[in-house]
């Protein structure tokens, strides 16, 4: 069964309400899980669980590995970073490994502290629709 | 005081089910300060819900742990759920039931119910009902905390934790 956009959106915006309670019409596809939902790094883990759950079947799981939504231990990489911003080959790292984001704001400032704002709802849809295409 | 709240392992089946039971009593301190006497209002001894979320965290701690012999370190990072039916009296006994809902090597969730035994004399005081429910998701700290150190000690599964793991006998592994 071929899930559309939309559809995916309605069971991210279920996963998003039941891990972080917040409402439903807080869930927009420009909010950031981090900046407007709360979300906590422990956040991660639970929706990354409950995505699997949700668009996983016996015959297809929907594995999603340490790493993949966002990738892990690349601040101490002087390569990618620099002075608290990411370098241009930092964001080509990044543009590489994460598809799913839009990253035509986050290039104007590039500010590490910032990378968690980079994962917003429409992200987790575009991510989920990316795998489900395989 | 030790932060023990099971008392005792009553069945387990590797990486899937756990069941610990608790009994509460009078001769726990901090019952007579939840809830202490007010005004004209006699004492209220209730089992505070924290604390019988923390037996849960006990109870589905074990059963996380044991999957991988107690070398991780299971640490509670979120209550996903908690309800409770009613109060929990001194003198009840409950019984903690925890599954695995999934297990990898970031962490774990896990379901769990509650039933609670009044002991009352008299009829059903002897029977097990349902009290609530607590689902909770658990992390293994050192998959998870990039770049952060942990003493290389199991600080989570310490000696008591052992004790009680022991004394079921239904187990063999560390303190066994």
């Amino acid at each position: 069964m071929l899930m559309t956009k939309d559809d995916i959106f309605g069971k991210v915006s279920e996963v998003l309400e039941e891990a972080l309670g917040c409402d439903e019409d807080e869930i927009t596809p420009g909010a950031s899980l981090v900046a407007d939902l709360d979300a906590e790094s422990i956040d991660f883990l639970d929706i990354v669980f409950r995505l699997e759950k949700t668009f996983g079947t016996t015959e297809k799981p929907f594995k999603i590995d340490q790493g993949e939504l966002f990738p892990e231990n690349v601040m101490d990489n002087a390569e990618w970073v620099q002075d608290g911003k990411f370098t241009d080959a930092g964001m080509d790292m990044l543009r590489e490994r994460m598809p799913h984001v839009d990253f035509s704001v986050f290039d104007a400032d590039r500010e590490v502290v910032r990378v968690g704002d980079l994962i917003t709802v429409q992200s987790l849809v575009e991510f989920v629709s990316r795998k489900l295409e395989g | 005081m030790r932060w023990m709240w099971i008392d005792r392992i009553v069945e387990h089946e590797p990486g899937e089910r756990l069941v610990a039971i608790k009994n509460t009593s009078l001769a726990e301190e901090h019952l007579h300060d939840h809830l202490p006497p007010s005004g004209d209002r006699p004492a209220m001894p209730l089992m505070p819900g924290s604390l019988i979320i923390e037996g849960m965290a006990q109870t589905a701690g074990i059963l996380v742990g044991a999957v991988n012999d107690f070398q991780e370190k299971v640490i509670l990072a979120k209550i996903a759920k908690a309800e409770f039916d009613y109060d929990v009296l001194p003198g009840m006994t409950l019984r903690y039931t925890a599954t695995i809902d999934r297990i990898d090597t970031a962490g774990a969730v896990t379901k769990g119910t509650i039933e609670a035994r009044t002991n009352d004399p008299g009829e059903g005081g002897d029977a097990w009902q349902p009290l609530g429910r607590i689902n909770l998701m658990f992390s293994h700290i050192d998959q998870n905390m990039a770049g952060l150190e942990f003493p290389e000690e199991n600080f989570v599964f310490g000696d008591n934790f052992m004790a009680i793991w022991g004394a079921s006998g239904l187990v063999k592994g560390p303190g066994a």
